[in-house]
């Protein structure tokens, strides 16, 4: 238990130290997307990785805590903190309620289900034009302020993602370590013998689906207040598929791998600016060979591929000069 | 302890359990027997919440259990293992106990997620408990080993001690010999008659009729869905129509 | 009087459309069937029929009838690429695993085609002439003789395939028990293959009959192949008539729904389907639940 500690420590060290190396904003603007995109793929991960429960539609939920927070900030002048738990509190009850029959299926019934849920209010962010600005958006979104501070900068927003990003992977990697997280990856290998030993697998999965989608939701209200401005196309299938690569890349149930995965498929685009219509061939050969290939993710790869490249590497240390 | 009263389960036009009857008496080693395709297997998935029966009830000390399902027999004391071994494949021995005492535990979502000092205590025992279990079935060594790379035996015996950190009342045992050697047979045997010994009820479903003999108290014989026989193993070994229900006529 | 000819014409349109659903869904059927798995690339051979002809048409100047005739075998080729290349190196896949291999290979062949062929939507021009006919008072375009025929001699073919020759029931016999059919000689690895290649086939021509109503993108993939499960499972994953009532079915509604109600959420009717057919009778209208064996 020890070593996880430190080892989250460090993490944060080093994320709190990132700014002051940081040349310009540029880069902190990019990292302010690794987090709330390192939310979402541990919200997936909590989902996929550990209790096995696929899910395609993960965007809807983070579209619907976006488009909540502004509409209530920005067309109801409700405070934005308020918002954000209010946006938090009722996608986590929406998808408390439609997990229950979306969770009986498995497999592939559920892989279509949730890409139908996801689908479903794509369409509606689309049409409720009136609610949601349809098409062309919704702007006007507040930023966020605590007390002086408004955090409108990349700098401030840096800070207030990444509190958010760390006690979201803090708390996951509670659950992980628990007696909640056995129960879960026990259900994922065996659902049988699970609820044979008293899990209730189907509470369970339902209460890990709607923890997803408020994280989802979560990382919706930031992305609004962080953009000011919020429309239908960041929240569709593609999206869900970009979380999905994000989860696997990384490496299912390893939340470190989350954060990996988010940051590769957040930096690369950037990257690739050159090559923007790439990305989606990217993805798809990234998805069929790491599945293939790595289907632990980088957490398990990379290790693995270190250790193949650089054998006994504590003795070669002792006897060089 | 338990009683099974008509069971009856239908898959469409297939009839697999017609009117079986059977008391289960507390602290018995009571086995089931009979040839392939007898319903042994699917009368304990009755009895076990998996399947519900299309006719009759069980019940557990009095209490009607009929239907409820696996998750909620656990709470009152109820366990099973599988025939074709159900292991936590990605989990490691210990913490493939540790599910087992799932039911002794309380934490729930919040409190592992933030992880009250009622959790880590919690922890604490549940882990600690865990190697007492593996330690009872003689397998304490393996407990940092992946489930998926045990042996066969190893996994069994994994499966019985997870099911015995539940502090179960009474135990169902699918099948629980099969794919064992002879040495292996035996020690199951032996570890079969310790868990009666510490007081719990042991139910065997077996094909393996030496392990049945030497264990069992009572047995109840199951030819294509019917009870054929019920009795001591002195009684059924010469029950006739027991004899040519395994051996063909004459 | 009106109105009724107005509902006559959603009807019509619904059920071409229902029958490009249903030729889509037996593809998912079909190899659902053969292997177990669901393959989600299936929408992107629909939209290769349709952007290959289109190519061809445009950039190599071939006829329309010739172009039709040589989109089919190449895009059934790019089916047996697939299963080469993504399904067949996979173990023991899990349903995760498949699932990502075949949405990877989805986007995949989606990203290529854009990068080669762009973003615009193309037109193609109908197989005899766009002269409408008058049916019942509804207006009806020759091609949609086309669709209803097609599908016709597929759903024919079908069942005299599955039915009738050595193959189809060799096929319908891997879907029951892989093990047991490869024991009695079956090629399973064979079979898997051809079931792709046949699931390919009719997408293409699923994809290239509807390019002249609907036109035809890089991106039309994906709400066909999902309207297309849809129908397959509304039919319980048979490659007959159940396929063909859910494709119709999911026509007829969606295009009353657009029709009556509002067409900006006319793709949302076929999803609300699909999740209302998937929480009460997953296992279709036609089929009896099943039971899991423990």
């Amino acid at each position: 238990m020890k070593k996880e500690v430190i080892k989250f420590l460090i993490f944060a060290l080093l994320l709190l130290v990132f700014p002051f190396f940081a040349k310009g904003g540029y880069l902190l603007n990019v990292l302010v997307f690794v987090g709330i995109h390192t939310i979402l793929a541990i919200g997936l991960n909590l989902l996929l990785g550990f209790a096995g429960q696929i899910s395609l539609g993960q965007a809807a939920f983070f579209g619907l805590g976006a488009y909540l927070s502004g509409i209530l900030t920005g067309t109801y002048a409700v405070n934005p903190w308020l918002a954000l738990i209010a946006a938090a509190l009722i996608v986590g009850i929406i998808a408390f309620v439609i997990g229950f029959p979306i969770l009986k299926l498995k497999g592939h019934y559920l892989a279509m289900a949730t890409l139908g849920m996801g689908i479903i209010a794509y369409i509606v962010f689309n049409e409720a034009v009136d609610l949601t600005g349809g098409p062309s958006g919704l702007s006007g979104i507040p930023n966020l302020s605590l007390g002086a501070i408004t955090f409108d900068s990349d700098l401030k927003n840096y800070f207030l993602i990444w509190t958010f990003t760390l006690a979201t992977m803090l708390v996951s990697l509670n659950i992980g370590n628990s007696r909640i997280g056995r129960a879960l990856r026990a259900i994922h290998d065996s659902e049988v013998a699970a609820r044979v030993m008293g899990v209730n697998a189907r509470l369970l999965k339902v209460q890990i689906f709607s923890l997803s989608a408020l994280l989802s939701a979560v990382a919706g209200s930031l992305y609004a207040h962080t953009m000011t401005f919020i429309s239908p196309a960041s929240f569709g299938f593609n999206f869900s598929i970009e979380l999905l690569t994000m989860v696997v890349i990384g490496g299912l149930g390893s939340i470190y791998g989350s954060f990996l995965g988010a940051a590769l498929l957040t930096v690369l685009p950037e990257l690739l600016r050159a090559f923007q219509d790439y990305d989606i061939i990217i993805y798809g050969l990234l998805l069929i060979l790491m599945t293939m290939f790595m289907p632990g993710g980088l957490v398990c790869g990379l290790p693995a591929v270190c250790g193949a490249l650089f054998p006994k590497r504590k003795e070669r240390g002792k006897g060089s000069a | 302890m338990l009683k099974i009263s008509g069971i009856t389960r239908k898959f469409g036009g297939l009839t697999a359990l017609d009117d079986v009857s059977l008391m289960f008496g507390r602290d018995d080693i009571t086995g089931v027997i009979g040839p392939n395709g007898a319903g042994k297997t699917t009368l304990f998935n009755i009895v076990t919440g998996i399947y519900t029966p299309t006719a009759g009830s069980v019940h557990l000390e009095e209490k009607d259990i009929t239907g409820i399902p696996p998750e909620r027999l656990a709470k009152l004391g109820m366990v099973r293992t599988f025939q074709n071994i159900e292991l936590f494949g990605r989990m490691t021995v210990l913490e493939n106990v540790m599910v087992g005492l799932h039911t002794q535990s309380r934490s729930g979502l919040l409190a592992c997620a933030f992880k009250s000092p009622g959790h880590l205590r919690e922890e604490r025992a549940v882990r600690e408990r865990a190697m007492q279990w593996l330690d009872f079935v003689g397998i304490a060594e393996l407990s940092g080993v992946t489930a998926a790379n045990l042996s066969f035996g190893k996994g069994r015996l994994l499966e019985i001690a997870r099911a015995m950190a539940l502090e179960p009342r009474i135990i169902l045992m699918d099948e629980p010999a099969a794919g064992l050697n002879s040495r292996e047979t035996a020690e199951l045997a032996l570890l079969i008659r310790k868990v009666r010994e510490s007081g719990i009820t042991v139910a065997l479903v077996e094909h393996d009729m030496e392990l049945v003999m030497d264990v069992c108290d009572y047995i109840l014989v199951l030819n294509l869905g019917r009870k054929l026989a019920e009795g001591t193993p002195r009684e059924i070994q010469e029950n006739p129509a027991v004899i040519e229900a395994y051996l063909g006529e004459g | 009087m009106q109105f009724f000819e107005q509902l006559t014409q959603y009807l019509l349109s619904g059920l071409s459309t229902g029958a490009i659903y249903a030729l889509i869904g037996f593809g998912f059927a079909i190899i659902y069937n053969t292997t177990g798995i669901i393959n989600f690339a299936q929408g992107e051979f629909v939209m290769l029929g349709g952007m290959t002809t289109v190519y061809l048409i445009s950039s190599l100047k071939i006829p329309l009838a010739l172009a039709v005739l040589m989109a089919i075998p190449l895009v059934t080729v790019c089916g047996a690429i697939f299963e080469r290349l993504a399904i067949r190196p996979l173990r023991k896949p899990s349903p995760l695993n498949l699932v990502i291999i075949t949405i990877g290979g989805s986007i995949l062949i989606r990203g290529l085609v854009m990068l080669f062929w762009g973003k615009d939507t193309h037109s193609m021009p109908s197989f005899s002439g766009s002269e409408p006919l008058n049916l019942a008072g509804a207006t009806i375009l020759p091609q949609h003789i086309w669709i209803f025929a097609v599908t016709l001699l597929i759903i024919i073919g079908n069942k005299i395939f599955f039915s009738c020759s050595i193959t189809g029931k060799a096929m319908r016999a891997c879907a029951c028990n892989r093990t047991a059919a490869s024991l009695v000689g079956i090629d399973v690895r064979r079979m898997v293959l051809l079931s792709f290649v046949i699931s390919s086939a009719m997408g293409s021509m699923a994809g290239i009959i509807i390019a002249p109503l609907t036109m035809t993108s890089y991106d039309v993939g994906i709400m066909l192949g999902l309207k297309g499960f849809c129908a397959a499972i509304i039919g319980g994953m048979s490659s007959g008539i159940g396929t063909v009532f859910g494709g119709l079915l999911l026509g007829i509604l969606e295009s009353l729904g657009a029709g009556l109600i509002s067409s900006g959420y006319k793709d949302a009717i076929a999803f609300i389907i699909l999740l209302l057919i998937l929480f009460i009778r997953p296992q279709g209208l036609f089929r009896k639940a099943e039971t899991e064996r423990v």
